[in-house]
């Protein structure tokens, strides 16, 4: 069920955000959601895409040191107090969640949630049940 | 194991009659450079010293030392000790710790210097059988016309690659079946590195052994090159002053390298009083050149802190050994008044699970030394969490701090970030700026 993100380690320095995503745009590949965490002298770049092995693909040739992880992508109304709503089944579940990052659908009224947590399967259940519609690799891919 | 050497009697020569060849020699080698050479004859008489008064080996210790400094001083003719017309090669150092050193050779200095790398070869397990990659730098580098005479010596197919173009190297290792594999430590990690990217597991290359050495490195980093490789790691030794590589080179007992006794005596000094010292004591190793025509230097302190052993091997060879030099005086670096070898940190790296691919970074800031070390981080190491990446750098730095005393800041960095020399691996960036 899960999506797919990679995730890519970049130094903190002038240009090494843009020298990603310029790879990925040269090779056609759309970004859907990205989410930065950084330190001092590091950063770790998440991203959604649409061709997940083929932006791999192309960021471990250009010598990228690169990950791709399994995390939990669910679909939310763009309304307020949707997120709260998500966010207080995990709480329930007692699902901690690592990180989260969110992004909006461009036609529909609909906003995604990715999440981060030790468990996906878990997470997916707990969301399902009370509701919540999980989204896929492929749903991403059509976007 | 049965064994073979390429100069028995010499190889296995009884104590005795060694000290009495090197005596001999040593009569007659002082009497060269002090007709010779006019910048020792001056070194000489300062200390009062004739070459009568020397009449054996157990006399050594009355000759004045030469330093790296005196080779500046002397550059480039000043220690030449033959005409040039009876020379035919020079090679040179890289000239990182300063002016570089030009070293001369006769022909009978490079055939000398050619034996020496040949019993290594040998007693790396090398035949007329073996095909033998010599992937050390060639030119003015010794590393590349060292193993490339000594491989001919042995009658060995020689493969003179040279260093760099690693993928060529994989093609020609692949398609002539090298067996031997000459070069620096790091550069047949990066080959074993590249090998096992391009998905070649040890059995999948016909290598048995490799000669290895001209810069420092860790018995972690040769188990490490043994796995990928599969092969034996054998150690060699050497300077260009000396020569170059062969001065010493390990058997297959891999515990210390054999000196090779008949060109050169090793002393061991404490660096700063000079005083010789007994065997099994750690100091300053010296070499004094026996048999050199064109450039024959006497007790050069090679700056390499080092220990001589006299014991027993089982590889029957009956030359003095000395053990993997700890550091180099001049390698050491002093950061906030503790002594810290980079050597220190590889085994750091490589006992936490870490490849040896680091570069240690030292500044001046609000007059207190700062001192970082970049480790690159491999794929399996790197995770998507900020934390784990930061808890990795906090232990990196305990270990460190448990080996060195000081604390130094760790930053992972991504895989082949740190710039990698094909040749000798630049592990050092001192930007202190000493007033």
């Amino acid at each position: 069920m899960a999506i797919t993100q990679l995730t890519v380690f970049v130094s903190n320095q002038k240009g090494s955000l843009v020298s990603v995503t310029d790879i990925l745009a040269k090779n056609n590949v759309n970004l859907r959601a990205l989410s930065i965490a950084e330190t001092e002298d590091f950063g770790i770049l998440r991203l959604i895409v649409n061709d997940v092995d083929g932006a791999k693909k192309v960021l471990e040739e250009n010598g990228y040191l690169i990950k791709a992880v399994d995390v939990v992508g669910v679909k939310i109304g763009d309304e307020p107090g949707k997120l709260t709503s998500a966010l207080s089944v995990l709480d329930k579940s007692d699902i901690n969640v690592e990180y989260l990052y969110a992004f909006m659908a461009r036609t529909e009224k609909h906003a995604y949630v990715v999440l981060r947590v030790e468990n996906n399967e878990e997470t997916e259940k707990a969301l399902t049940d009370s509701g919540f519609k999980i989204i896929t690799q492929a749903d991403i891919d059509k976007l | 194991m049965a064994q073979n050497y390429y100069q028995k009697e010499i190889e296995t020569m009884p104590l005795e009659e060694m000290k009495k060849l090197q005596s001999e020699k040593l009569v007659k080698q002082v009497k060269h450079v002090y007709e010779n050479v006019e910048y020792y004859r001056n070194l000489m008489d300062e200390k009062g010293v004739k070459p009568e008064d020397i009449k054996g080996i157990e006399d050594l210790h009355k000759l004045p030392f030469l330093t790296k400094a005196d080779l500046r001083d002397a550059y480039p003719y000043g220690l030449l000790a033959k005409p040039l017309k009876d020379c035919v090669r020079i090679q040179s150092t890289s000239g990182t710790t300063g002016r570089r050193v030009v070293a001369f050779y006769t022909q009978n200095d490079i055939d000398l210097w050619e034996d020496c790398c040949a019993r290594a070869i040998v007693a790396a397990g090398g035949t007329n059988e073996d095909v033998c990659q010599v992937a050390y730098g060639y030119g003015l580098f010794t590393g590349g016309a060292g193993l490339h005479g000594g491989s001919h010596k042995v009658g060995c197919l020689t493969l003179p690659m040279s260093s760099g173009n690693t993928e060529r190297q994989i093609q020609f290792m692949q398609d002539l079946s090298a067996t031997i594999l000459c070069c620096t430590p790091s550069y047949a990690a990066y080959i074993g590195e590249s090998l096992k990217e391009q998905g070649y597991g040890p059995d999948d290359i016909p290598l048995k052994a490799g000669i290895f050495g001209a810069e420092p490195w860790t018995e972690e980093m040769r188990k490490n090159i043994e796995e990928t490789l599969g092969i034996k790691a054998y150690d060699i030794y050497g300077l260009t002053e000396t020569s170059g590589p062969g001065v010493s080179f390990e058997c297959s007992e891999q515990t210390g390298m054999h000196i090779n006794e008949d060109h050169f005596i090793a002393e061991i000094i404490n660096p700063d009083t000079g005083e010789v010292l007994p065997e099994g004591e750690k100091g300053e190793l010296v070499f004094t050149a026996l048999d050199k025509e064109a450039f024959p230097l006497l007790r050069y302190r090679t700056r390499d802190i080092c220990v001589l052993s006299r014991k027993k091997c089982s590889c029957g060879r009956t030359l003095i050994k000395m053990a993997k030099p700890m550091g180099r005086t001049d390698d050491m670096l002093i950061i906030r008044g503790v002594n810290v070898f980079p050597s220190q940190i590889e085994t750091v790296l490589l006992n936490e699970g870490y490849q040896p691919n680091y570069q240690i970074v030292v500044d001046r800031k609000n007059n207190t030394d700062t001192f970082e070390v970049n480790v690159e981080m491999s794929p399996e190491q790197f995770t998507d969490k900020v934390g784990d990446v930061l808890t990795m750098e906090k232990n990196l730095a305990n270990a460190m701090k448990t080996m060195l005393g000081i604390n130094p800041s760790v930053h992972l960095v991504a895989p082949k970030t740190i710039a990698r020399s094909e040749g000798k691996a630049v592990r050092v960036v001192d930007k202190r700026k000493l007033i």
